[in-house]
């Protein structure tokens, strides 16, 4: 079994996605980076983000990653403000009541794209 | 083995999605994850109609407009698709009545030339010549009334706005677009509550999709929340109090932000009315029409008030 299939697939995302952008949002260490954007963009892009957390579909390189949060890393994205992220994903996972080793499963991925989240 | 359109072109997609099929015969679609996840290749279907599987997540207006993803589309039978909002055809319409409905909101009835196709709440281009154009929501309901109806703001030197109220009349034949816009009623889900904030002439939609609601039979609450600066902006009061006396399910609120509200009215801004009356949201469709400013607000708030990204519909203008 994968990791995507023990989490609950395309279920799980759909049932994290408002749950981890609506604490995005009320995270005063983050929110501000998402002044001005869709809602409902930046939600597609949440669910992308989460289904490869999850082990699931994606195809974003690290390439990518860098060109999507070039922007923001000129806005002053830098290691507090992926912590922070990484804290809600875990909040989220756990309100889900997700297993702690899936989480950390989970958290490993997106760990995995620190140094290119963040152009280093 | 079937075959896609696109663009006049026909090709054979095998086992490739819309997407890849597209791509290498040089058609250039904006993409992403190509895992049916981001919804970046979003196109639609214009004939046929795609797999379920290639509109998964996708928000119930878009799917009642047959969009889909392409990265995730193996058509089973003949499509024609087109990227979403290209193409969109003109039609001749001869105005059948015009009317103002307060000091600076007119009502313009319009009968289309041919067979028109619409749903409440979405919104026309109205030309006043070949270049010139604005957009106008959709405030009648198909199948509840004849002509189509819409409400135009007069804009202090606006070039249609203007020309609607100083020139046009009964009899005119004008130039219209067809309806476009997701912001409409779905059926399928009559007990949802339905929460609907509008400033100004943004109540134009919101009327159009409370009685669409109705006439659906929707059975869950429907709340209407319509803002203004003053008493003098209301319009169509009449009508929706109506509506209350009819179905005990719907609620009307005018809300005046800057002025001592009368009997009858509540006294501050839309938006933290309604969010006061309506303090959880989850599990609530929410539509929200008019000023860009308080659309903005007004979908962040909603949604941190625990409505659903997919369940929240705005059409700022």
């Amino acid at each position: 079994m994968s990791l995507y299939s023990d989490i609950g697939g395309e279920a799980a995302v759909n049932a994290a996605v408002d749950i981890f952008y609506r604490k995005v949002l009320k995270d005063d260490r983050i929110k501000h980076f998402f002044d001005g954007t869709d809602m409902a963009k930046q939600a597609a892009k949440q669910k992308a983000f989460l289904a490869m957390a999850f082990g699931g579909p994606s195809n974003y390189s690290g390439a990518d990653m860098r060109k999507g949060h070039a922007h923001l890393v000129a806005k002053g994205l830098n290691d507090s403000h992926f912590d922070a992220v990484m804290e809600n994903l875990g909040a989220t996972l756990k309100e889900l009541n997700v297993p702690a080793n899936l989480i950390a499963q989970a958290a490993a991925i997106a760990e995995s794209t620190r140094k290119d989240v963040l152009g280093k | 083995m079937p075959k896609i359109t696109y663009g006049g072109q026909s090709f054979e997609c095998g086992e490739h999605s819309v997407l890849d099929c597209l791509t290498a015969q040089g058609v250039s679609v904006p993409h992403s994850c190509r895992s049916g996840v981001c919804q970046t290749c979003m196109m639609q279907a214009v004939q046929g109609s795609v797999p379920r599987e290639a509109q998964v997540g996708l928000k119930p207006t878009l799917v009642a407009q047959n969009h889909f993803l392409a990265c995730v589309c193996h058509p089973q039978q003949d499509i024609e698709i087109a990227l979403p909002k290209t193409a969109i055809a003109r039609i001749e319409a001869k105005v059948s009545g015009i009317e103002y409905l307060n000091a600076e909101i007119l009502g313009v009835r319009l009968k289309p030339a041919q067979p028109f196709s619409y749903r409440a709440g979405q919104f026309i281009n109205f030309f006043k010549d070949e270049t010139t154009s604005r957009c106008y929501s959709l405030a009648s309901v198909p199948g509840l009334d004849d002509d189509l109806h819409l409400t135009v703001r007069k804009i202090p030197g606006g070039l249609v706005s203007g020309w609607i109220s100083g020139q046009l009349k009964a009899g005119d034949t004008i130039s219209i677009s067809e309806a476009t816009g997701d912001c409409f009623y779905v059926p399928g889900n009559p007990g949802q509550n339905l929460l609907l904030i509008g400033t100004g002439s943004g109540l134009a939609p919101l009327y159009g999709i409370i009685r669409d609601a109705l006439k659906s039979g929707h059975t869950g609450r429907i709340r209407l929340y319509h803002g203004n600066y003053n008493a003098a902006g209301f319009y169509l009061v009449e009508e929706l109090r109506r509506l209350e006396l009819t179905y005990p399910n719907f609620t009307y609120v005018p809300c005046v932000s800057g002025e001592e509200a009368r009997p009858g009215y509540a006294q501050g801004i839309v938006l933290d009315v309604a969010l006061a009356d309506n303090p959880s949201l989850t599990g609530w469709r929410v539509f929200l029409c008019g000023n860009p400013d308080m659309v903005k607000a007004a979908k962040r708030e909603v949604f941190l008030s625990g409505a659903s990204v997919n369940d929240i519909y705005a059409d700022p203008f």
